[in-house]
């Protein structure tokens, strides 16, 4: 059998996203932000058939939630971004396999929904990712574990621990979060220019 | 391999021998995990047979292997030599244990189906699940009350002629989030339940299948090797891996039934038809490989790099 292609990056973890495709499924759910909540449309608009058996899990979406109402999901919930995962643990509590799950939007949002997915049982398989909005990463410092949100330049500064971090393409499903690892170990205040992240 | 002396020989059901194997000095035997298959080997007149036969006792216990043969009176003898030839006393050659069939322990639960005879691995597969305390749920599905064979507590018969036929929709779509689906019988039946899952939601990663294929039967055929500068001519009734070991060609080999890959084989040139048997190779693969355990070749010549 074939080995999967390397990523277009080399790193095997770094997740790879794509536009959103319907597949058979006995029930869907799509989880989206604000940016990603385009995706979640172009979704249903393709796959209409797919909406009576789908549950809209909104994070933040502000305007963007009375776009994907109109579709007529079987059900739509709202939630602020900071309550994701206690509203996506209520509707995994009911799910049955068969479920398939469409994630759009940021990479702090996929990478925070995948890993909640991941632990509830849900295969990789069953999951696809499209990033919608900012090259913003979800970070882990590997120093002292601090998770920072939104990070958009190489290297950042740990709000944990102050050290100056490599943005790595390492990325961990269960945590939801690429890794960031001191710069300047070798060469202690040597820190580079901090670059915005591009992708 | 190893040699190992049968101890017992009882019949499951009419078709259905379990037989146990022990260490002639009641040595230990290596543990294994459930759904792992030793190859058997059976001097059989003057030809060698090697058969993969699933594990079906407590995996954590050394005293004995156990396996359950299905007498195949249509097969190639394999099975019929178990169950007319062995005799308790014997010493046989066992392979050690491989398994190609393990359950995934992520899972928060395992849902297991089996057709027929295809029943052995998940045998020895509920002891584990039982010790580890993790939840399952077992269903046999066999054609008529002649092919029961005595099951674990909790699983669930299901006997067609009977009109208890396996309702596969209604166990498919009930079953909670992380849930691993294993299924072991004949081709048809794996078809079935793998393709009504993958329509249901299923995703791939969750799904778990083993077949073994006995070599089916061809029209005799003629292979170069290249690497050996040989050529030789492959029987009727004798599979490629076969004869290579026949003219003294060393091959690697595993499952011999067209599952684990190990045999795989570049082809150099092919003036004919390959007949891939195999759940190996990608169909795109097909073209410049064969699996020599169950594939045959049709035509002129066929050349490969051993």
């Amino acid at each position: 059998m074939s080995t999967p292609p390397p990523t277009s990056t080399g790193f095997a973890s770094r997740p790879l996203h794509a536009p959103l495709l319907a597949r058979p499924c006995t029930a869907a759910l799509m989880i989206a932000d604000e940016a990603g909540a385009s995706a979640l449309l172009a979704l249903a608009e393709a796959t209409p058939e797919l909406m009576p058996r789908t549950t809209v899990l909104l994070a933040d979406a502000g305007v963007m939630n009375a776009a994907l109402r109109a579709r007529a999901p079987a059900r739509l919930v709202e939630t602020p971004l900071a309550g994701l995962e206690p509203a996506l643990d209520a509707l995994l509590a009911e799910a049955r396999m068969g479920l398939q799950v469409h994630v759009a939007g940021s990479e702090g949002l996929i990478g925070r929904a995948v890993a909640r997915l991941l632990a509830a049982g849900l295969p990789l398989g069953a999951i696809q990712s499209e990033h919608r909005g900012s090259p913003a990463r979800r970070m882990q410092c590997v120093h002292c574990k601090t998770i920072a949100e939104d990070i958009t330049t190489d290297p950042y500064t740990c709000p944990g621990c102050g050290r100056a971090l490599y943005v790595r393409e390492h990325f961990s499903r269960r945590l939801g979060a690429f890794q960031g690892v001191c710069i300047d170990a070798e060469t202690p205040g040597e820190v580079p220019e901090p670059v915005e992240i591009q992708s | 391999m190893q040699s190992l002396k049968l101890t017992r020989k009882e019949p499951l059901s009419p078709r259905i021998t379990r037989f146990r194997f022990e260490h002639p000095e009641g040595a230990p035997l290596p543990i294994f995990a459930g759904g792992a298959h030793v190859m058997v080997q059976m001097q059989d007149g003057a030809v060698l047979r090697r058969n993969a036969y699933s594990l079906i006792s407590d995996p954590a216990d050394r005293s004995g292997y156990e396996i359950a043969v299905q007498r195949e009176d249509q097969g190639r003898g394999g099975s019929r030599w178990m169950h007319e030839q062995a005799q308790p006393g014997m010493v046989m050659t066992i392979g050690a244990p491989v398994n190609l069939f393990a359950l995934n322990l992520t899972a928060k639960r395992h849902l297991l189906i089996a057709g027929g005879v295809g029943i052995t691995p998940f045998l020895a597969q509920v002891r584990d699940l039982g010790r580890i305390g993790a939840p399952y749920e077992l269903h046999h599905a066999i054609r008529s009350a002649a092919e029961a064979v005595p099951l674990p507590d909790g699983a669930r018969l299901h006997v067609s002629d009977q009109g208890s036929r396996m309702d596969l929709d209604a166990i498919l779509s009930g079953q909670p989030l992380g849930t691993h689906l294993y299924v072991c019988g004949s081709d048809r039946m794996i078809r079935a339940v793998l393709d009504a899952a993958r329509g249901l939601g299923w995703p791939a990663d969750a799904l778990h299948s083993e077949e073994f294929l006995a070599p089916a039967p061809g029209e005799p055929f003629a292979v170069h090797c290249a690497r050996s500068h040989k050529t030789l001519t492959v029987g009727a009734h004798q599979s490629l891996l076969e004869a290579l070991e026949a003219a003294g060609i060393d091959a690697p080999w595993l499952c011999r039934g067209g599952a684990c890959g190990q045999c795989e084989t570049d082809v150099i040139a092919c003036d004919g038809t390959i007949d891939h048997h195999d759940h190996w190779l990608d169909p795109d693969e097909q073209a410049h490989k064969i699996m020599p355990c169950v594939s045959r070749f049709r035509g002129q010549l066929l050349t490969i790099d051993r």
